[in-house]
Formats: structure tokens, sequence, C-alpha cells
């Protein structure tokens, strides 16, 4: 609690928090709060302006080419985003984590090869490989976020690695091996709690990112099936239509820059105050 | 030195070797590949002939081998669309793609190191804090999204630059300046916390003490050692930028390899992913061995390794 209310203190973390607070109230209460039936298309009223009139109630931000009502389908398009950028970045943790925790404490041929391993993902931009990947399976939910989970623990293990290297020969582990704790008992018990809070600074960076990835993808219709709403494929939708309607494009922009602000915010502040030191982390 | 180079080199081998691998395995991750390179209405005799002809009928460490040999020798396959070398068909491609990177690149250093230097020495005034809020929207940005915006408000509104195509200086504007966002964003916070962290350091309050002008004690002292960390990361935003080119081609209809590889991907040309994936991994392994090799230059602890 104390720690909260420190990392609040500062005012670009606290707009950071409201932001995702009402990003997950959207995504967890989306059907209450949208004004409208997402999906509710509505030939006559296509492309109305933010503020016109709907059937019960008012379109604040317009509706699209289908008359589908903008704000409602932004609610709704809340979930898909939090929800792939949260499970994509927890599969890369856990896959990053342990492998930096195994190649850090034992060092051998493991942490070598998991460094040309990243070398070769750093040589084929994500964006490119989620692009093979899903021409290969095709586009669903699940392919998406483990492309997204299986491509992005690089980070994780570079840090976490580079930590248990230095933790590894500090006394507290050395004792831990000296009465005889096991290798997974010494990683997880002592280890891990001391790589936490860089992984907990990493994740918090890595949502955004990943957030930005899902809507690129939904965008260029490869990541979720178009019938779901998603702020990327939203402004995919409105694309065709920027000259007379910019809100159908312009909004649910808006909302992903918004959210993905929010989650930096509270990353920056993370970094600041677990890990000063980690600036290398971006890029 | 020249050991340094060589086995960076042996490195970029392995790397490229390893990618090529995880390419051939990519393409058989759902079985029998034949079906992502022909239409899916082919026929069946069509079919085991393209199957036989391509060798997947044969155990797949001799695929791999046959895969490696011809991929040695330029031959990545024939895009079923386009009736041509699909290696060809990227690399006639790949100088638009260079171009939009590049002029992003450029642009992003361009701004980025004067904003970061001022930045570093004001630290927390007003232009500081402009600055770190200016890279945090340029780092939130979705690309694609600043790419519609752009062309909205100076295609669309103000009728000055063109919303497409590739014809001279002014329709590059707008693809370079959104794909530039980002990496702009990055680079600046970068060298600007690398920058603080050596103003503080000990050496550069000598310089200061031992009287020397505070330009030259920038310039030598601060600038020299904050580059080493930030090359490294202009060199990693070089993937970046190649792979973001991707979504900005596709918006900006710019005639380079990523608007080809989207338009293969949705005609199941896999020849064409093929060897799009292979002439990315290939210019972005040389990017980061000339990155390693400017090191030296920089840093001259290296020159003697």
């Amino acid at each position: 609690m104390r720690f909260v209310r420190h990392f609040l203190r500062e005012r670009l973390a606290l707009v950071g928090a409201l932001i995702l607070l009402v990003v997950v109230v959207c995504a967890v209460a989306s059907v209450h709060l949208a004004p409208f039936d997402p999906d509710d298309q509505d030939i006559l009223a296509r492309l109305l302006p933010p503020g016109s009139p709907g059937g019960d109630g008012t379109h604040w931000l317009g509706t699209d080419a289908l008359g589908r009502d903008v704000l409602s389908r932004i609610i709704v398009g809340a979930r898909i985003s939090l929800l792939v950028g949260v499970l994509a970045m927890a599969i890369s943790a856990v896959v990053g984590i342990g492998l930096g925790l195994i190649a850090g404490y034992e060092d051998r041929y493991l942490g070598r090869m998991l460094m040309v391993l990243g070398d070769m993902q750093l040589a084929v931009p994500f964006l490119v490989l989620a692009l093979a990947v899903v021409a290969v399976l095709g586009a669903s939910l699940a392919n998406l976020v483990l492309v997204l989970g299986l491509t992005n623990w690089v980070q994780y293990v570079r840090v976490v690695r580079a930590e248990c290297l230095v933790l590894r020969e500090r006394e507290f582990v050395q004792a831990a091996r000296a009465l005889g704790a096991s290798v997974p008992r010494i990683l997880l018990r002592h280890l891990l709690p001391n790589v936490a809070s860089s992984a907990v600074v990493i994740s918090s960076l890595l949502i955004a990112r990943m957030i930005l990835f899902e809507s690129s993808l939904s965008y260029l219709g490869l990541g979720v099936p178009p019938e779901i709403p998603t702020w990327g494929g939203m402004i995919a939708d409105g694309r065709d239509y920027i000259s007379t309607a910019w809100w159908v494009v312009a909004m649910p922009g808006l909302a992903l820059f918004t959210t993905v602000v929010g989650v930096n915010l509270i990353g920056d502040r993370l970094r600041d105050l677990l890990d000063p030191g980690l600036t290398q982390l971006d890029g | 030195m020249f050991g340094r180079v060589f086995s960076r080199l042996l490195h970029a081998a392995a790397v490229l070797l390893g990618v090529s691998v995880a390419v051939f395995f990519l393409v058989r991750l759902g079985g029998d590949p034949t079906g992502l390179f022909l239409p899916p209405d082919a026929a069946p005799a069509d079919l085991a002939a393209f199957r036989h002809a391509m060798g997947f009928d044969q155990p797949w460490p001799v695929q791999l081998g046959q895969f490696l040999w011809a991929g040695l020798h330029g031959d990545f396959g024939q895009s079923l669309r386009y009736g041509q070398p699909a290696m060809r068909l990227v690399l006639e491609r790949l100088p638009a793609t260079v171009e939009l990177s590049a002029v992003a690149l450029v642009l992003s250093v361009l701004v980025s190191v004067p904003v970061a230097i001022v930045a570093a020495q004001n630290r927390g005034r007003a232009f500081d804090r402009a600055g770190l809020l200016a890279t945090l929207a340029g780092q939130s940005f979705p690309a694609f999204w600043l790419a519609i915006m752009l062309i909205l408000v100076f295609s669309e509104w103000l009728g000055v630059l063109p919303p497409s195509g590739r014809q001279g200086w002014r329709s590059l504007v707008l693809p370079a300046i959104s794909l530039a966002a980002y990496s702009t964003a990055i680079i600046t916070r970068l060298l600007r916390s690398n920058m603080i962290e050596v103003l503080q350091s000990n050496h550069v309050r000598t310089a200061h003490a031992k009287g020397l002008p505070h330009g030259s004690v920038i310039w030598r002292h601060v600038l020299r050692n904050a580059a080493i960390p930030t090359v490294t990361v202009i060199g990693l935003q070089v993937g970046g930028l190649l792979g973001g080119a991707v979504i900005t081609e596709q918006i900006f209809a710019w005639p380079g390899m990523g608007q080809l590889a989207i338009q293969a991907i949705s005609n199941r040309d896999f020849a064409v992913v093929q060897a799009f994936v292979l002439t990315m991994a290939v210019v972005i392994v040389a990017v980061n061995l000339l990155v390693d090799l400017t090191y030296a230059l920089l840093d001259p602890r290296l020159r003697r390794m």
C-alpha cells in the first residue's frame, strides 16, 4: 500500500493509472457501458458525425460506414487490446524469465545459444516474423497471442541473465548452495525475487508495445478475425472514408494512443522507482 | 582488430544460417507446405507434381540441405503470381524500402541528437520536460494511425503533400515522418539519459575544473562517451524501421518490399514471403555488423582487441 501511495505521488504516474483504470473498466464492463450494441448496423445512420442523435441515445463519437456506434465499439475493443497485451506479455515473461534464470545461473551452452537465438530474432523484425507466421498458420486470437508471446521474450533473457550472473556470486546464493539447496530452489526462492523488480519494469513497458503490435496486425487484417471489434480493425475499416468521415479513424486511434501513453507512464514511473539503471531497455 | 572483424563475420553468418533454418521450419509448421505455394483450388495431380518437383516428398533433412543449397545460389523459388524468381521481385523492391528507412533514420538522428543534448544539459527545466512529453507521445503513437492522420491533415485538409506514391521528395515526407516517430523518441530518451549519466561523472568534473570551454567538454568528453550505447540502439532501430516500413508502405502505397510481402500473403505467394524474410535478415545483419565495427572508431579500447 505504501508503495502504491509512493508510486502515485508523481502527477504523471497518477494520470497513467487513471487512464489504465478507465480502460480496464471499459474492458471488464463493456457490455453494460456501451450505449449501443457495438454490432448493430443501421445503413440509414452511416457515417454520422460525433454528437448526432441516434435511435435511443446520442452517437457521441459518430457512426462508422455500417452505421455502428463508434464509441460502443471503442469500449468493446478495449477487451482485445488488454487481453492480447497482458496474455502475450505473460507468455513472454514466463519463457524469458525462466530461460534467463537458467542461462544466468548455469551459464554454459544455453546462455550462448540463447544469445545467438536473440540475434536471430533481432535480424527478423517482429512485424515481419508475425506476417510470416500468420501467413502459414492463419489469423486467430490464439495464434496472435502465441506469436506475440513467443517473439518478445529476448528482452527478459538479456536482463535476467545479466543480473543472475552477478547474483550467482553473492554470499546468500553461495550459502544456499553450500546448505544443499536444489537448483530449482535456488532459482525460484533466491534468484527470482531479486530479479522481480526488473521483470516488472520490462513487463509494463512490454504491454504497451504488445498493444501497439496487436493493433498493427489487426489493421493489416492479420490479427483477430474481423468480426470482433478491435481498435486496429476499426482504423482499417475507416481508412477508405477518411475524406468524408475522419472520426471513424481518429477516435479508435486516439483510444489506442491514450491507452499506450497510460501504460508507458506507469512503466516509466516503475522504472524510476524500482530500477533506475534499466535505461537500455528501449529499442 | 582483424580477429574481431573475423569473429563478427562468423557470428553474422551463424545468425543468417539460423534464420534460414528457421524459415525452412516455419514453412513446414503446418505440415506439408505444398498448399502454401499453390492456389487453394489446385488439382490433386498438380499438387502431387509440385510436391515432387519441389522435393516435399523427400525426408526433411534432405529438403533442408536442398533448401540451403538453393538459397546459397540465390534460388528461392518462383513467384506464383508473377511467374518470376521470388528473389528478383524482392530485390527490385529493395531500393524503395531502403530509401524510406534510411531517410527516416537520418530524420530521427537529426531531430533526436540536438534535442537530447540540449535536454540533458537543462535537466528538469521546461525544454527537458517538453522533450520528455514529446518522446512519450512519439513512443506511444500507433505508426499506422499517425500515418493516416498525417494524410488527413496534410493531404486531405491542407492539400500540401501527396497522400501516396513515390514521385519526388514530396511524396517521401509523410511516410518518413510517420516511420521516424518511434525511433526518434527512443534515441532521444536514451541519448539524454546516457548524457546525464556521463555529465555527472568524475572526468567531466575534472575537465570543467581544468577550465576547458563548456562546448569542448560536451563534445569531446560527454557526447563521445554517451554515443557508444546510443549507436547500439540506433543499430537496433534499423530493424524496427525496416519492420515498420512494411505497414508504412502499405498505407502510403510506397512500392517497397513490405508492400510486396503483404500482397504476397494475401495471394498465398509464399516463395515471395520467404525471399522477403531472408532479404530483411541479410540487410539487418549487415547493418548490425557495421554498427559493431563502428564501435572501434568510437572506443579506442576496442581497436586493440
